[in-house]
C-alpha cells in the first residue's frame, strides 16, 4: 500500500490522468445503448434555461421561414377538415375516443452534425411529458423523448445511431425496420426488408404502430435508393426522412393515453 | 496573479458559451464541428501546474458534455489533449522561456509556431474524440479522414478567434 502510494506521489501527473480517463470512460458508457440512455436522465433545467434564453434571442431571424410553414401546415389540415365535412353523414355517427393527445412544443436546440443528435423542447414534466413519448413534426416523425427535466425535454432526434423504428411499406403493409448511421448523412437506412418485397424510390415508409411511442400511419419518409443483394435474405433501402431536420422549429409532443392499459395486458398476457 | 484568474473564467464561459449555442449547431457543411473552446486549455499559463492543467481539462470538458448530452466524450479528449500539452510544448520548443502567467499565445509562439501548437494538440483531441465515438475501428481510414478534416477546421476557428482577440499592439511588436 505504501509503496503505491508512493508512486502515485512521484506519478502525480500520469496516475491523475489514468484516473480522470476511466471516470469518463465509465461515464460514456451510459451513451452506449439506448436502454441505459433512457435510464441516464440527461436533461436538466440549467442546459434548458441557457438555451432558451439563447434560442429567444434568436428567434427572430428564422421568422418568415416559420410563418410558411406553420401557413403550409394550416393548409393541409383545412383540407383534410374539408374531405371530413363532404364524407357521408355515417362517418359521424360513431365517435371514436382518441387514443392519442398532441402537446406543442417549441425547438429550442437541434443538432445534425454529431454522431448522435438530440432535439431540446420547452416542454418538461409541469406540462406532462414523459420519457418515451415521440416527437413529430408536421411532416413526419422527428424523434423520441429520452429526458425530462421540470420545463424542458431531450429527445433524441431521428438521427441518432441509437435511432430503431418499427415500421411499415405503406403500400403493402411489410414490417420493416428504420435505422440511423452517421454514415448515410441525412438520410436514414430500412433494413429487415424480406426477399421478396419489390421497392421503388419514393415508396412511402410509416409508424407501425407497433411499438407505444408512435400511432400508426404517420410518415417516417420515402425510399431513396433500393437495390437488391444477392446472397442476403434481408434487404436494406435508403430513405429520405419526410422531417427537414435543417428548420425544425415547432414540433408536437405525442401523448399515449392508454400506454399505461396496453402495458398491463401486455405484463397480465405475459403472467398467464 | 487575480488578473490572470479573472482572465481564464471568463475565456472559459465565453468559449463554452460561444462552443454550444454557435458552433455545434451553425451548418459549416458536411460533419464539419470547429471545436474553438479547446482554445481555453492551449492558452492556459505556461507555468500551470501539470496536475491542475488536467482538472482544468476535465471540468471543460464535462461542461462541454453537459450541454451536449455526452458525458464524458468531451472530457475524456480533453484530458488526454492536456496530457499531452507539456510534452508537446517542449518537443516543439525546447528552449521555450517565459514570465510568470505567460500563455503560450499567438505573440510567444509566433504565427508558424502557435499553428504547429495547436494543430497537433487538437489532432489528438479530434482522434481520441471521433474514435470514441465511434467506438470501433471500422471504417478506420474514413473516421482518419474525418479527424483531419476536422481538426484543420478546428485549428483554423481557433486562429481566427486568437487573431481576433489579439491588440493591434502586441501583434506589431513582434
Amino acid at each position: 500500500m505504501r509503496n503505491l502510494l508512493t508512486f502515485f506521489r512521484k506519478h502525480q501527473f500520469f496516475s491523475l490522468f489514468i484516473i480522470l480517463e476511466i471516470i469518463s470512460v465509465v461515464m460514456l458508457m451510459n451513451s452506449f445503448s439506448y436502454q441505459r440512455m433512457l435510464s441516464f436522465n440527461a436533461a436538466s433545467d440549467i442546459s434548458g434555461d441557457v438555451f432558451n434564453t439563447y434560442h429567444k434571442m434568436t428567434d427572430y431571424f428564422d421568422l418568415k421561414e416559420k410563418n410558411q410553414q406553420l401557413l403550409e401546415e394550416n393548409g393541409r389540415l383545412f383540407n383534410m377538415l374539408l374531405t371530413y365535412t363532404l364524407a357521408p353523414d355515417s362517418s359521424f355517427s360513431e365517435k371514436k375516443v382518441a387514443s392519442f393527445q398532441y402537446i406543442p412544443a417549441i425547438v429550442i436546440r437541434n443538432t445534425m452534425n454529431h454522431v448522435n443528435n438530440y432535439i431540446v423542447l420547452n416542454k418538461g414534466k409541469k406540462q406532462g411529458i414523459q420519457k418515451e413519448m415521440g416527437v413529430l413534426s408536421s411532416k413526419g416523425i422527428a424523434g423520441i423523448i429520452i429526458g425530462v427535466s421540470q420545463n424542458y425535454s431531450l429527445a433524441m432526434s431521428l438521427l441518432n445511431t441509437h435511432t430503431h423504428i418499427s415500421a411499415r411499406i405503406k403500400k403493402n403493409h411489410q414490417l420493416v425496420n428504420v435505422i440511423w448511421g452517421k454514415k448515410q448523412g441525412r438520410q436514414g437506412e430500412v433494413v429487415d426488408i424480406s426477399a421478396h418485397i419489390q421497392l421503388n424510390r419514393g415508396d412511402t415508409i410509416i409508424t407501425s404502430g407497433n411499438s407505444f411511442i408512435f400511432p400508426a400511419g404517420i410518415n417516417i419518409g420515402t425510399i431513396g435508393n433500393f437495390e437488391k443483394s444477392k446472397n442476403h435474405n434481408l434487404n436494406k433501402a435508403g430513405l429520405d426522412f419526410s422531417t427537414d431536420f435543417n428548420s425544425l422549429h415547432y414540433v408536437y409532443i405525442i401523448k399515449s393515453l392508454d400506454k399505461k392499459e396496453q402495458m398491463k395486458l401486455l405484463e397480465d398476457a405475459k403472467n398467464e | 496573479m487575480n488578473n490572470v484568474y479573472l482572465k481564464n473564467i471568463i475565456r472559459f464561459v465565453l468559449l463554452i458559451l460561444f462552443q454550444i449555442l454557435v458552433l455545434d449547431t451553425v451548418q459549416f457543411g458536411g460533419y464539419i464541428i470547429p471545436y474553438v473552446y479547446l482554445l481555453f486549455i492551449l492558452l492556459l499559463p505556461l507555468d500551470t501546474n501539470k496536475s491542475l492543467l488536467l482538472l482544468l481539462a476535465f471540468f471543460t470538458g464535462l461542461s462541454i458534455d453537459f450541454f451536449e448530452n455526452t458525458l464524458g466524450l468531451h472530457a475524456a479528449a480533453v484530458v488526454f489533449m492536456a496530457f499531452a500539452r507539456p510534452g508537446v510544448i517542449k518537443f516543439y520548443f525546447p528552449t521555450l522561456e517565459h514570465t510568470r502567467g505567460e500563455e503560450p499565445g499567438l505573440s510567444k509562439l509566433g504565427i508558424a509556431g502557435f499553428l504547429k501548437y495547436s494543430f497537433t494538440l487538437v489532432f489528438l483531441d479530434q482522434f481520441l474524440l471521433s474514435f470514441l465515438e465511434v467506438f470501433s475501428l471500422q471504417d478506420f481510414l474514413q473516421t482518419l479522414s474525418h479527424v483531419l478534416i476536422n481538426a484543420l477546421f478546428t485549428t483554423l476557428g481557433i486562429l481566427i478567434t486568437v487573431m481576433l482577440f489579439t491588440p493591434q499592439r502586441s501583434k506589431r511588436k513582434r
